[in-house]
């Protein structure tokens, strides 16, 4: 895709002043942070120049409206309404009027300036602490004007490293199955979109049915099952080229793919006569390693951040728990011991925590536990619900739920959610169909 | 396979199907369920006369019930006097779990199935498995009765 056109500079200008804006990402946030989200001025060159390329007539406003979105999004920030702003948008990048940001309450403001330079888009932007009077943090990048959605994304992160000193998450995009149809019959196609649900764009046709896509860490793959030829099989995509390969072509069924944290292998269960192991397999010299010898199912690996443990799945207990194990298969150990059965282990890119589907009482929970089993706490409670996945900073999980068919049959849907890892701030994810299995990507410019 | 073998496993089967019927006994059979596994008829498709296509499992379970040998038992006869004819057997799994997982037990269903084909003389060569977990159910409601139709290996021809 455009990744490689990229091109960012930035340019960090010292921070002068001491911050006393601070947001606590790690409690439920009650009163989220007022914030002023000024519009980015643009001289009238410019924004004809831009208007004659993106076909919007004031991209300044446009970058500021996605910025504003993810800071609501968030549920740490209250953007306020911008027809309470007293000062222009240029004036108010050069030098804030403090008192008047005070009056309507704004505890930070963000400004801004857009310019068309050499073909190019280059963006300037300020953080403010309203009540220090002093400015926190000024940034400038430039890229090509097709990224501008990703402009608004990376101002966001910026703000949300330098409020909440955690990695953002903005500047992602989520790969997941968009699904159409009867319950029956469904007709399922990967689709890709940025984490606000923009730039949507749909990856395989529909022919087959598709389940599963994970991103690797190097963002650029991804791997996920395919029954192409009624053959269900781990394969790899490009989502740069768009060539495909099939990755598990073992004689019998591979599923439940991701990747090794630095992109090198896949890990995958493989099914044979009745029976799922967990394997690898190294993308580069294609060896392939048996993790676990087991006469029960064992499946949904996830590797820990570093690379040396692997969470799994397995019904060796009679039911579906979750274990853990070194990555070479040794020192299994059972981790979860609560009432009800646990899948889908996905452990935290933070390393502490492992993110989990919990199935108790004809209920489905999205919860996380400590690595070591202890800790355990649900976070959202519903019909059906499973498969988390972890933002890049590991503050939020996405999922997919199912709705209850009425008794006659209809009903069905399949939506993506997001929740903290808080257990607040739950809200579902706008998808221009319906939706299941999402994977979060990394930082894009990372 | 040799005789004694042969009888060995037909012996076990008896033996099984004693030990399952006890149980069975004990169970609430209430209208087309007998404790979770679904007795009905109204999915079935035959593949040839008397030859029912499909057997159901209880919630979690992969084991077959003393139904579905019986309906194995037909098709395995049904497959040796028809013996240019191949079968997939399609494993599925009700909503009720993860998706990995489903697809590890439709796997697992289907070849349940296929073991007990097996027993019956029907050579591995002709018989090919294939699971879908949960995503093609027959039924589309959200009720135990629609789940056990759904917890299924279906056996379908291949050629």
């Amino acid at each position: 895709m455009i990744l490689r056109y990229l091109v960012i500079l930035l340019i960090l200008i010292p921070i002068k002043a001491f911050a006393l804006i601070e947001v606590d990402i790690t409690r439920g946030n009650l009163s989220p942070l007022p914030v002023a989200v000024s519009p980015l001025s643009i001289d009238e060159k410019s924004k004809n120049s831009f208007k004659e390329i993106l076909k919007k007539e004031n991209i300044g406003s446009e970058i500021s409206i996605i910025v504003e979105n993810n800071l609501k999004q968030s549920g740490l920030f209250n953007p306020l309404n911008k027809d309470a702003f007293l000062q222009k948008p240029d004036i108010a990048n050069l030098k804030p009027r403090f008192e008047d940001w005070n009056l309507i309450k704004a505890q930070a403001l963000i400004t801004g300036k857009v310019t068309f330079v050499d073909e190019k888009l280059r963006v300037e932007f300020r953080l403010w602490d309203v009540l220090a009077g002093k400015e926190m943090m000024a940034l400038a990048f430039t890229t090509v004007p097709s990224n501008w959605r990703r402009v608004g994304h990376i101002i966001t992160d910026k703000v949300y490293e330098r409020l909440t000193g955690e990695d953002g998450y903005f500047d992602t995009r989520i790969i997941y199955v968009s699904e159409k149809g009867p319950k029956t019959n469904r007709i399922k196609k990967l689709a890709i979109m940025d984490q606000d649900g923009f730039n949507n764009k749909f990856l395989t046709l529909g022919n087959e049915l598709v389940l599963t896509p994970r991103f690797s860490p190097t963002n650029q793959m991804v791997t996920y099952l395919s029954y192409f030829r009624n053959l269900p099989r781990v394969y790899l995509l490009d989502i740069e080229t768009g060539l495909q390969e099939v990755v598990g072509d073992f004689p019998g069924m591979t599923f439940a793919p991701r990747f090794s944290p630095d992109g090198k292998k896949i890990i995958m269960s493989f099914a044979k006569d009745g029976n799922s192991d967990i394997y690898t397999m190294d993308l580069e010299n294609r060896i392939v390693e048996r993790i676990t010898n087991h006469p029960s199912i064992d499946t949904s690996p996830s590797y820990s951040p570093d690379g040396k443990h692997i969470t799994f799945n397995s019904d060796r207990s009679k039911y579906q728990q979750i274990y853990t194990m070194d990555s070479n298969g040794k020192n299994v150990k059972r981790i979860s011991f609560g009432n009800g059965i646990y899948g889908t282990p996905v452990w935290s890119p933070r390393g502490d925590l492992i993110a989990f589907t919990k199935l108790h009482k004809g209920k489905f929970y999205i919860g996380v536990m400590r690595t070591d089993g202890t800790g355990e706490r649900l976070l959202t409670e519903n019909f059906y619900q499973e498969a988390p996945s972890w933002s890049p900073n590991g503050r939020v999980l996405i999922f997919y739920r199912e709705t209850k068919t009425n008794s006659k049959g209809e009903g069905f849907s399949a939506k993506l959610w997001s929740i903290d890892l808080t257990g607040y701030n739950e809200r579902m994810v706008e998808t221009v169909t319906d939706a299941s299995d999402p994977s979060w990507s990394s930082l894009l410019g990372k | 396979m040799n005789l004694s073998k042969n009888l060995k496993n037909t012996f076990l089967i008896l033996v099984a199907s004693l030990v399952l019927n006890a149980c069975a006994v004990q169970k609430k059979t209430t209208g087309q369920l007998q404790g979770d596994v679904y007795t009905g008829s109204d999915t079935i498709e035959y593949l040839a006369s008397g030859v029912p296509d499909r057997v159901f499992f209880a919630t979690n379970e992969t084991v077959l019930t003393t139904a579905s040998r019986e309906t194995l038992r037909k098709q395995a006869a049904w497959l040796r006097k028809n013996s240019k004819i191949n079968i997939v057997l399609e494993g599925h799994a009700d909503e009720r779990g993860t998706r990995e997982y489903n697809l590890a037990i439709g796997e697992r269903r289907a070849n349940s199935a296929k073991d007990y084909l097996m027993t019956y003389g029907i050579s591995s060569d002709r018989i090919s498995v294939l699971s879908y977990g949960k995503e093609r159910p027959v039924d589309s409601g959200s009720n135990p009765l629609a789940w056990s139709k759904n917890r299924r290996s279906v056996s379908v021809k291949a050629n």
